[in-house]
């Protein structure tokens, strides 16, 4: 009982790996050269590195999303809250001499703000997370509009450059940065009390405050994260194009953030989530994304290969799909034992 | 029809009355001049919204061109509505305007007020964008001709590498008319060199972020820029982009690889002038004088083409700099 309980466990990590090592290997086979890596200008150059550079904005909101979604929520204002964040990184880097470090600081802090207000709509209010959130994420483009005035603003500072495009012992800054912010949150979550807390608050309401969990405050503080989250991911998407495009940046990306939560082996309905998963389900969703680009496919496919490879990768990972397997291993096995042993 | 009739009995008067106006104007006073005539002249204008730079500023010349001639514009922003926008009509009908300009929000629904605007005897012209209507239902279009935009900007390619290209291409966003007709023209033309050929094509979505990560994984996959000799983007903003993952992998933009785009917005007149990009098509916002002509013209009993093409120039780096600073 005990062997099989840890099989099953084991399953569940292996089968996101596994397709994303899958899914290298099968683009590696198409698109010769997708593996090779050489070192231009003392940092690493390749379609590989191209993947974790690409994937640390969905990463960082992905984080920020899977602690949402361990209190049973959810938070669609994500990719608002980018455009949001990135408006007011480039609006101050022109109109202002403030610091850079300043700079960030707002920007950061306008996404915890927008984070305070779903916290407080979801929390105190009570409004069902897919709406109160839904609300932000209509009107965050529009003020991110606002306060760019509908243009693109570009601008220029060595700072936010680095962090756009820089690189660091060989690796893209910004990847340092979601690795530092990946660590953060899995210390708190994992290492701390408040991490049990949310994930129980999300498993369930009632026990938790019968346990004299104090809920209001942990919801919050999951939105105000995801806030933060996705303003680091503002900042870092609008240093990557030295401007802040209202209308596209981050659209969609609240979409990618859910299905890498899910990738991982989430529930929708709360409770335990897997911070390293939910990782590798970012990275799986940009492998497949650069890989199309790469791969010289027709762009009207693009959408069409990637939906039915996300498919099968979640029907690999369905716990159905788990049994028939495990119970074709189990049948195979008991055969082969029963032949064994006379 | 009945309800038709009863809801707006108004449009039917007015129109009458105005036209009566006019014919005893120019029954009487001969010697009036067309501008004279036409400083009388009303018009409704219902925008799509100002979700672009390029938008606004369409919007901005209409109005500049209605101010300078003196007419008395009536305008609405839809805000990306189109109920909003035949809302708008349906008021420029019921106040009784000389004509209408619709920059469609879509394609489809306009059928039954363009027929409410013909029976009150109102000139529609069509701003930028086509309706799937009955033709007959609208005096004229006035748009850019997509297809020879992306002609115009492979004739210049073909011209300036003697007809032997690798081209790398950005698309706009899949299914967008701009991206399907550009890509057209640009065929069109190309197919008449055998040496020029389209290596890589893929979506950039029309975005700065889509055209970089695009071109990064295009230079990726052909090992660099050895192989590529121009890039094609369906719109400057994903040109702009691609500049940028040009510049990140040490490849000079407009020298090592030419970079043609369509649109002509601010940024990419600073782009021509820091060398970086070699030719822009505009796409012409400047559509309100065709449209008031066409106006003046069916008043006139004139026969006004079903599409007024209103195609702009296509801009290289000797103009950029001052562009730019007209622009800014």
């Amino acid at each position: 009982m005990k062997k099989n309980h840890f099989l099953h466990k084991h399953q569940k990590t292996l089968a996101p790996l596994l397709s994303l090592v899958l899914i290298i290997l099968i683009t590696a086979s198409v698109t010769p050269g997708f593996l090779s890596i050489q070192v231009v200008d003392g940092h690493l150059f390749g379609s590989l590195v191209d993947i974790l550079h690409r994937g640390t904005p969905t990463a960082l909101v992905a984080l920020g999303m899977a602690v949402v979604i361990g209190t049973r929520g959810i938070d669609l204002s994500v990719g608002a809250v980018i455009a949001i964040s990135g408006a007011v990184t480039a609006v101050l880097t022109v109109n202002t001499d403030w610091p850079v470090w300043l700079v960030i600081m707002c920007a950061l802090g306008v996404g915890m703000l927008c984070g305070l207000w779903n916290g407080i709509l979801v929390s105190v209010f009570s409004i069902q997370p897919i709406v109160a959130t839904l609300i932000l994420m209509v009107a965050g483009r529009g003020i991110a509009q606002m306060i760019t005035e509908g243009q693109i603003v570009t601008f220029h500072s060595e700072v936010l450059d680095a962090i756009g495009n820089g690189y660091f012992l060989a690796f893209p800054i910004r990847v340092w940065i979601a690795i530092g912010m990946i660590i953060l949150t899995l210390v708190v979550m994992r290492k701390t009390a408040l991490g049990l807390f949310i994930e129980a608050v999300g498993a369930n309401v009632r026990a938790s405050r019968l346990v004299g969990i104090e809920a209001r405050l942990l919801v919050m503080s999951a939105y105000v994260f995801s806030g933060l989250c996705a303003a680091l991911s503002g900042i870092i998407l609008a240093a990557d194009i030295r401007g802040a495009d209202a209308n596209n940046a981050g659209l969609w990306l609240e979409l990618d953030a859910i299905l890498a939560v899910v990738l991982a082996g989430a529930s929708l309905a709360g409770g335990r989530i897997y911070l390293l998963l939910t990782i590798v389900g970012v990275l799986i969703i940009q492998t497949l994304t650069t890989a199309i680009l790469t791969s010289g496919l027709p762009a009207q496919y693009n959408l069409v290969v990637k939906a039915t490879i996300i498919l099968a990768v979640l029907l690999i990972q369905s716990p159905k799909t788990r049994q028939w397997v495990s119970g074709f291993f189990l049948k195979k096995q008991k055969a082969v034992k029963g032949s064994t042993t006379p | 029809m009945q309800s038709l009739s009863t809801r707006h009995p108004l449009p039917w008067l007015s129109a009458f009355k105005r036209k009566a106006v006019v014919t005893t104007f120019s029954v009487l006073l001969p010697v009036l001049s067309a501008s004279a005539l036409a400083a009388d002249l009303t018009v409704g204008f219902s925008q799509i919204g100002s979700e672009s730079g390029w938008r606004t500023s369409e919007t901005e010349s209409i109005k500049a061109e209605a101010e300078r001639r003196g007419y008395d514009l009536k305008f609405s922003d839809a805000q990306q509505k189109q109920e909003n926008q035949i809302k708008a009509v349906r008021s420029f009908i019921a106040q009784g305007v000389d004509g209408i300009l619709l920059a469609p929000v879509v394609e489809t629904g306009w059928d039954q007020v363009l027929k409410e605007a013909q029976r009150a005897n109102i000139p529609v012209v069509l701003i930028d964008r086509g309706v799937a209507a009955d033709p007959s239902l609208y005096l004229t279009k006035v748009a850019s001709d997509f297809k020879e935009e992306g002609a115009l900007a492979a004739s210049w390619l073909a011209a300036q590498t003697n007809g032997r290209c690798n081209i790398v291409e950005l698309q706009g966003s899949v299914g967008s008319s701009a991206a399907i007709d550009r890509k057209t023209g640009f065929d069109s033309v190309i197919s008449n060199f055998p040496n020029m050929t389209i290596i890589r094509s893929q979506s950039g979505n029309f975005t700065r972020a889509g055209g970089k990560e695009v071109m990064e994984s295009f230079l990726k996959a052909e090992g660099g820029a050895k192989n590529i000799c121009a890039l094609f983007a369906h719109n400057d903003d994903m040109a702009l982009g691609a500049i940028l993952a040009m510049k990140e992998a040490g490849i000079k933009p407009s020298k090592d690889i030419i970079v043609v785009s369509i649109d002509a917005v601010p940024d990419i007149f600073k782009a021509m002038a820091d060398g970086e990009a070699n030719a822009t098509i505009e796409l012409n916002p400047h559509l309100g004088g065709p449209a008031f002509d066409a106006i003046l013209a069916s008043q006139k009993g004139e026969s006004v083409d079903k599409w007024i093409k209103a195609n702009g120039p296509l801009y290289l780096p000797d103009t950029a700099a001052a562009e730019y600073a007209k622009r800014k």
